[in-house]
């Protein structure tokens, strides 16, 4: 299994009570919350910790895109995978990925990812989403089209990668007379590609398929359904008459360890659940703008929207499974149990979250780095060697 | 007598459509929240005129046809129903995503029409004006937004039933696919205005909040010989909040139109 420290840079400094006021953090919340001198030092600190990473043993690291908001501070991540190409030596960084419906062109991602991946010699990872809801709002993108766009996009992108150029593209968003990719990957034929989603099975359809067999990452979701969306992805790829390797399934979660279970969860009490209930702060309208989901999806999500905008608490999410706290033995456990049953090959630890503070990011990698990954390493790799 | 209910396959889309009443054609293209229901105001016009009340392509019963991108696919498709049907020259009466398509429809082609009346109509844009964002309200907030009369606004509960739900929607998702960006309006339709030649009615309610009354003098000065009507205390939907105000001004333009 390969470890990646996923962050997602929050404007940590947010004013909290921001929420009495405004019913978002996405989208319609006053730029004027965003001070450029606190947010100058959260970049250059975040982008500390990615690094560090680089140092600690991890074999990847991730950032991804979200527009106007202060959920996530990268809504162009390859700023963020250009500065860390060149400071980074050994591990594989991983852009989780860019939006494809909201892109007028998608050439300028064919030739941002593949001039990261000759940079770094073959370190990267190409993500493709459709982007969560509200960035259809912020980006002024149709989410009637979105699926539409990102297949032709996805599809206009990896040609541009595989094929000979120029040659012509017409799909209906998308026109070119010429498509000729300068610099071409370094990765032949093509860097890989994983598509992190939610849970859908169309998703998951469309990444499993033979012709592709893309990494599905499945992102902040309950261990139960977790478990229920690598197995469809497994089924799919039987159905289709392979076998799924652990290599095309990933999970991302938020982990904290500190010295012991009552110390983890006092420290990160506060700021999960800052990353639950202000960060992640949204109307229903913002989340899910119409044709971002399918009729019946949507009706599924009306059904339940009883559970929409609730407050959470850390004890709903860790029991849950969405989130591991605890001591380096309780985290070990957990994560080895789910691995065991799940069998994902892409472990991404988000471990900043919400108004996690430096000191206690650094602790919690530290003690990540030494105390759960190589005991998993081990621990996993002495289970393939016994099979 | 009560209306009655047909279907009707247009360019391979197979609509719903509502009728009633003899004289000549009325068709009444409707708003954003679709044509369930056949409502008091309709019955009124069909004292003097034969309206006739699709549920446009995309919305309600209707098909939702796979050439369905844009406005002017409507306007297209009006084009193509009022032959088909025979009902040219008609009154062609548009509230809000309707007046949208009917102004599409008249710059393209006048000649099937005896007039046009736009009601709170979407389809130019005013930088100066503020709007609500429909996309951004809750149902609720939005029925709110779409009527001046709060208790009215009240009154009008929320889709329960699973099949209300669905339409609705398909109707919000049918209205983002033709209007989400630019935001209800065509950046090109004010250039040619000038080309609705046949009679022409501005209708507003003067406290709209979807589309504002500032809306109207512009219509009225983009299309030739336009005449502007303003609904007191309404919202966006005169013909629903204030039928007996809406039919009698309606019905008066009409006449002088003929």
């Amino acid at each position: 299994m390969k470890f990646y420290l996923m962050h997602l840079m929050p404007y940590a400094d947010l004013d909290l009570d921001y929420d009495q006021k405004h019913n978002s953090a996405w989208v319609t919340l006053p730029n004027s919350y965003y001070d450029p001198k606190k947010g100058a030092k959260l970049y250059n600190r975040y982008l500390d910790e990615l690094e560090y990473a680089d140092q600690v043993g991890f074999d990847g690291v991730c950032v991804n895109e979200h527009h106007q908001n202060a959920y996530g501070l990268m809504p162009q991540p390859g700023v963020m995978a250009g500065a860390l190409a060149r400071r980074t030596k050994n591990v594989k960084i991983a852009i989780l990925g860019r939006a494809l419906p909201l892109l007028n062109n998608p050439v300028t991602v064919a030739e941002e990812f593949s001039m990261i991946d000759n940079i770094t010699e073959g370190r990267f990872i190409a993500g493709f989403v459709r982007g969560i809801g509200a960035e259809y709002h912020a980006w002024s993108a149709n989410p009637a089209n979105s699926h539409d766009r990102f297949h032709e996009a996805h599809d206009l992108i990896v040609q541009s990668w595989t094929r000979e150029g120029p040659f012509a593209f017409h799909g209906k968003h998308y026109q070119f007379e010429y498509v000729n990719l300068w610099p071409r990957p370094y990765t032949q034929p093509r860097p890989p590609i994983w598509v992190p989603s939610q849970g859908s099975s169309e998703t998951i359809e469309w990444a499993s398929h033979p012709d592709r067999r893309y990494t599905y990452l499945q992102t902040f979701t309950p261990v139960a359904m977790l478990a229920k969306y690598m197995q469809m992805y497994k089924d799919m790829a039987s159905e289709h008459g392979y076998e799924a390797t652990s290599d095309q399934l990933g999970w991302s979660v938020p982990i904290y360890v500190a010295e012991t279970d009552e110390q983890a969860i006092r420290e990160a009490r506060p700021h999960i659940e800052n990353f639950l209930n202000k960060f992640l702060r949204m109307p229903k309208e913002m989340l899910l703008p119409p044709g971002y989901l399918s009729l019946k999806s949507m009706m599924g999500v009306m059904s339940a929207k009883a559970t929409i905008g609730q407050k959470q608490t850390i004890e709903s999410v860790m029991e849950k499974g969405m989130f591991i706290c605890g001591s380096p033995a309780t985290v070990r456990e957990k994560l080895k149990e789910y691995h065991g049953q799940i069998g994902f090959g892409h472990l991404l630890s988000l471990l900043q979250f919400g108004t996690l503070p430096a000191e206690l990011t650094r602790k919690n990698m530290d003690l990540y780095a030494t105390q759960v990954m190589p005991w998993l390493r081990a621990e996993i790799a002495g289970r393939a060697a016994a099979e | 007598m009560s209306h009655t209910e047909t279907w009707e396959t247009i360019a391979g889309c197979k609509i719903r459509v509502m009728r009633k009443g003899t004289g000549a054609p009325l068709l009444f293209l409707h708003g954003a929240s679709g044509a369930a229901h056949w409502l008091p105001f309709m019955d009124t016009l069909a004292e003097t005129y034969q309206v006739i009340v699709p549920e446009h392509p995309g919305f309600g019963a209707s098909d939702s046809p796979e050439w369905l991108d844009n406005i002017g696919d409507l306007a297209y498709f009006y084009l193509d129903f009022i032959a088909a049907l025979g009902l040219g020259p008609v009154h062609l009466v548009g509230s809000s995503l309707g007046g949208w398509i009917a102004a599409e429809l008249a710059v393209r082609n006048s000649s099937v029409l005896r007039s046009v009346t736009l009601i709170g109509a979407a389809g130019i844009h005013l930088p100066e004006v503020p709007r609500v964002d429909m996309f951004m309200l809750a149902p609720e907030d939005l029925t709110r937004a779409i009527f001046h009369d709060q208790d009215l606004a009240a009154a009008i509960p929320a889709p329960t039933e699973q099949a209300e739900v669905i339409v609705m929607l398909k109707n919000r998702l049918t209205t983002a696919k033709l209007a989400w960006s630019p935001r209800f309006y065509n950046p090109d339709l004010q250039k040619w205005l000038h080309r609705v030649t046949v009679p022409t009615l501005v209708l507003w309610g003067d406290h709209d909040r979807i589309m504002p009354a500032a809306y109207a003098p512009a219509w009225t000065a983009l299309i030739p010989g336009a005449q502007q009507a303003i609904i007191a205390d309404c919202g966006h939907l005169p013909h629903v909040e204030k039928p007996q105000d809406f039919t009698s001004k309606l019905n008066a333009f009409l006449k002088g139109a003929v």
